[in-house]
């Protein structure tokens, strides 16, 4: 393989990494705290409307960014204010959220079918960029992907380095004592269900500023979904999530390329690959239970609610 | 003054029943602030909506016609729901039955003295079956979680569709739309009534609210799904098996959900299309909970959404609102009905705010 082509699929590849990468880490901080959140479809649908429709109105992709996540954390409001102050069934409200968030963006996106929008701008240094294969992958790369990593860090920082994590986890491990130490088991939630909302709004940003710069119905095409099987195939730790953010990017530019192979497989065929490969990595890692159950907060999607 | 939640002793049956009634009443409160946000006359919008699919001619038969796939579909999703089975991907499961259902009615496309779409029953509920069949596997075998594996396979169902479509089913003399062949009328769900759309498949959706009620209050196998689902512990105790009501709520869940999907290919669509997965597997879920996972519930919830689904139509003809306000309705019912069924096990008191110690 020639070095143009070798930057070219790695420059893909980091490209359909980006969003997965931004919306699991979100959700992982969610599901650390003990928030289940399964709404991460609709919400990166938001965000992929609000990024696009702020950014094509202003002439500014940093509103659009910001628009975009403060668009994921609202919808994750939603989603907070029902299974934490209400009591509300988790998997429900996820499920509906995803309901709501299809519906609303393409409402909401209806008029913007078809137009185009700048790409994100890449990072530019003179000689750091132009240098030979390194150069364009590790320089020249937009904000949301150096974004993507830095929130990276940040979480494992946080969440393993600092004292609000150390809290946040022991919220999601046993919120029974959490609460009788006399920490704000649900204001704790709500932080880190917001976090979780505002980077699947990033994740969606992504892909309609960057990744395909145009707005489509149900663009994130499952795209949540996978997020949310990336945190259990990286059992809850951060930094198995870059790895398999990278193994989906792979995988779905593996996609394109076999398509224009011209083996004469069925391009249907071939657009089912990263489906097929979440549920190989899903069986893999769940066949070990007690990998699942040494790693899942103990408790994932149970509600909390103070009597006495 | 704050309000307080405070548990109740035990379920109050008031609420299990007045909160869908009280979320649908919220939704149409939203509904119509959300037009006159949008600049359109709030009554009049509802009225286009809500009242005239209903009074327009074949009105209430074509809301049977629009229910009956949901309303099979959501019966057997309320079973497992029941058992904390968590089948998801019904929408792949419909699309499923439907391709399998087709498969029969093209092999048999010369035959015109049988009637093919009795074949086509057991081949749409086989399709739907084999597709809720794999999640169970990897949920019983691998532990996978069954929610993530059913609705991937929505997304494969959906994309094996569209390759037949446009592949080895597309319509020799379709003029290269993606479609087949329009089913035969031997491969035809038969016509009930004269003058409207009622078709066997509303009968069946019908007999499987019966079955379904009958299954759940008169039978052992009802009672285990019950106990599974409220004290998992009890029912492991007891003997159920985990394993086996997996199997079962996502065999009937499929099944159900692939019989929907033959008779909407043998019914109202009459062909298969890329338009054929319009979210019914997914407005089923909402339909389960507002009929309380209760097939006799599911049946009014299923003709509530249905009735969604017509008003939808006739708000994008009438007053020009885009498709998506059919499905921004249906999430805004599940949220305030997932709220209002706090009060099934809370009660709200007012409390007067305490003064702050100084």
């Amino acid at each position: 393989m020639d070095s143009a082509v070798f930057v070219s699929v790695i420059l893909s590849v980091i490209s359909a990494a980006t969003p997965l990468l931004l919306a699991a880490t979100g959700e992982l901080v969610a599901e650390k705290s003990g928030v289940l959140n399964l709404g991460v479809e609709g919400m990166m649908l938001v965000g992929a409307v609000v990024g696009f429709a702020v950014t094509l109105t202003t002439g500014s992709a940093f509103l659009g960014i910001v628009a975009a996540a403060f668009g994921g954390a609202l919808m994750a409001l939603i989603f907070s204010v029902l299974t934490l102050t209400l009591l509300a069934n988790q998997v429900a409200t996820g499920l509906a959220l995803t309901i709501f968030g299809i519906g609303l963006a393409a409402m909401m996106g209806a008029s913007f079918v078809g137009q185009p929008v700048d790409k994100l701008p890449s990072l530019y240094l003179p000689l750091l960029t132009d240098l030979p294969i390194v150069g364009r992958i590790l320089f020249g790369q937009d904000g949301l992907v150096y974004f993507s990593f830095v929130a990276l860090g940040g979480t494992i920082w946080f969440l393993f380095h600092s004292h609000a994590g150390l809290v946040l986890r022991a919220v999601g491990d046993s919120h029974d004592a959490a609460h009788a130490i006399g920490y704000p088991v649900i204001a704790i939630r709500y932080g880190a269900a917001l976090f979780g909302g505002a980077m699947s709004g990033l994740g969606g940003a992504y892909l309609s500023l960057s990744y395909t710069p145009m707005w489509a119905e149900d663009m994130t095409a499952g795209r949540g979904w996978i997020a949310l099987a990336l945190v259990v195939f990286a059992t809850w730790r951060p930094l198995r999530l870059l790895l398999g953010a990278y193994l989906f990017g792979g995988i779905t530019i593996l996609q394109f390329h076999v398509q224009t192979m011209g083996l004469g497989i069925p391009a249907q065929f071939v657009s089912m690959l990263p489906y097929l490969a979440t549920i190989v990595v899903l069986v893999v890692i769940s066949t070990d239970r007690s990998k699942i159950r040494l790693n899942a907060p103990a408790c994932l999607g149970r509600a909390f609610h103070v009597t006495g | 003054m704050r309000l307080e939640i405070v548990p109740r002793g035990e379920r109050s049956r008031l609420w299990a029943y007045g909160s869908p009634i009280l979320a649908i009443a919220l939704t149409l409160l939203t509904t119509l602030m959300i037009f006159a946000v949008l600049g359109k006359d709030p009554l009049e919008s509802l009225r286009v909506m809500w009242i005239d699919p209903l009074t327009a001619r074949r009105g209430i038969s074509e809301l049977f016609v629009k229910g009956a796939p949901i309303i099979m579909i959501a019966v057997g999703l309320s079973l497992g729901f029941r058992a904390n089975v968590w089948n998801i991907g019904a929408e792949g499961q419909y699309v499923m039955g439907a391709i399998f259902a087709t498969g029969v009615a093209l092999y048999f496309y010369d035959v015109e003295t049988f009637p093919v779409w009795v074949l086509m029953i057991p081949a749409g509920i086989l399709g739907g079956m084999v597709w809720g069949a794999i999640p169970a596997f990897l949920k019983t075998q691998f532990n996978a979680s069954e929610i993530l594996t059913s609705l991937m396979l929505t997304y494969v169902a959906n994309l094996a569709l569209l390759y037949l479509v446009v592949g080895p089913w597309k319509d020799p003399e379709g003029y290269g739309f993606p479609q087949t062949r329009l089913l035969t009328a031997a491969a035809s769900s038969p016509h009930l009534i004269p003058g409207t759309r009622i078709h066997l498949g509303v009968v069946a959706a019908v007999i499987i609210v019966i079955l379904g009620w009958f299954l759940l209050s008169k039978s052992l196998l009802g009672f285990k799904l019950k106990v599974a689902g409220q004290a998992p512990r009890a029912a492991a105790y007891a003997g159920f098996s985990t394993k086996s009501l997996t199997w079962l709520s996502l065999l009937v869940g499929g099944g159900l959900s692939g019989l929907a999907g033959m008779f909407e290919v043998a019914g109202p669509i009459g062909q298969l299309t890329p338009a054929l997965p319009t979210g019914y597997g997914f407005t089923a879920i909402i339909v389960a909970f507002l009929g309380r996972l209760h097939p006799v519930g599911v049946f009014f919830g299923g003709l509530v959404l249905a009735l969604s689904y017509l008003g939808g139509e006739k708000a994008q003809i009438a007053l020009g609102l885009p498709a998506a306000v059919t499905k921004i309705n249906q999430g805004i019912l599940l949220f305030y009905l997932l709220g209002c069924d706090l009060l099934i096990r809370y009660r709200l008191r007012v409390v007067p705010s305490k003064r702050r110690a100084a």
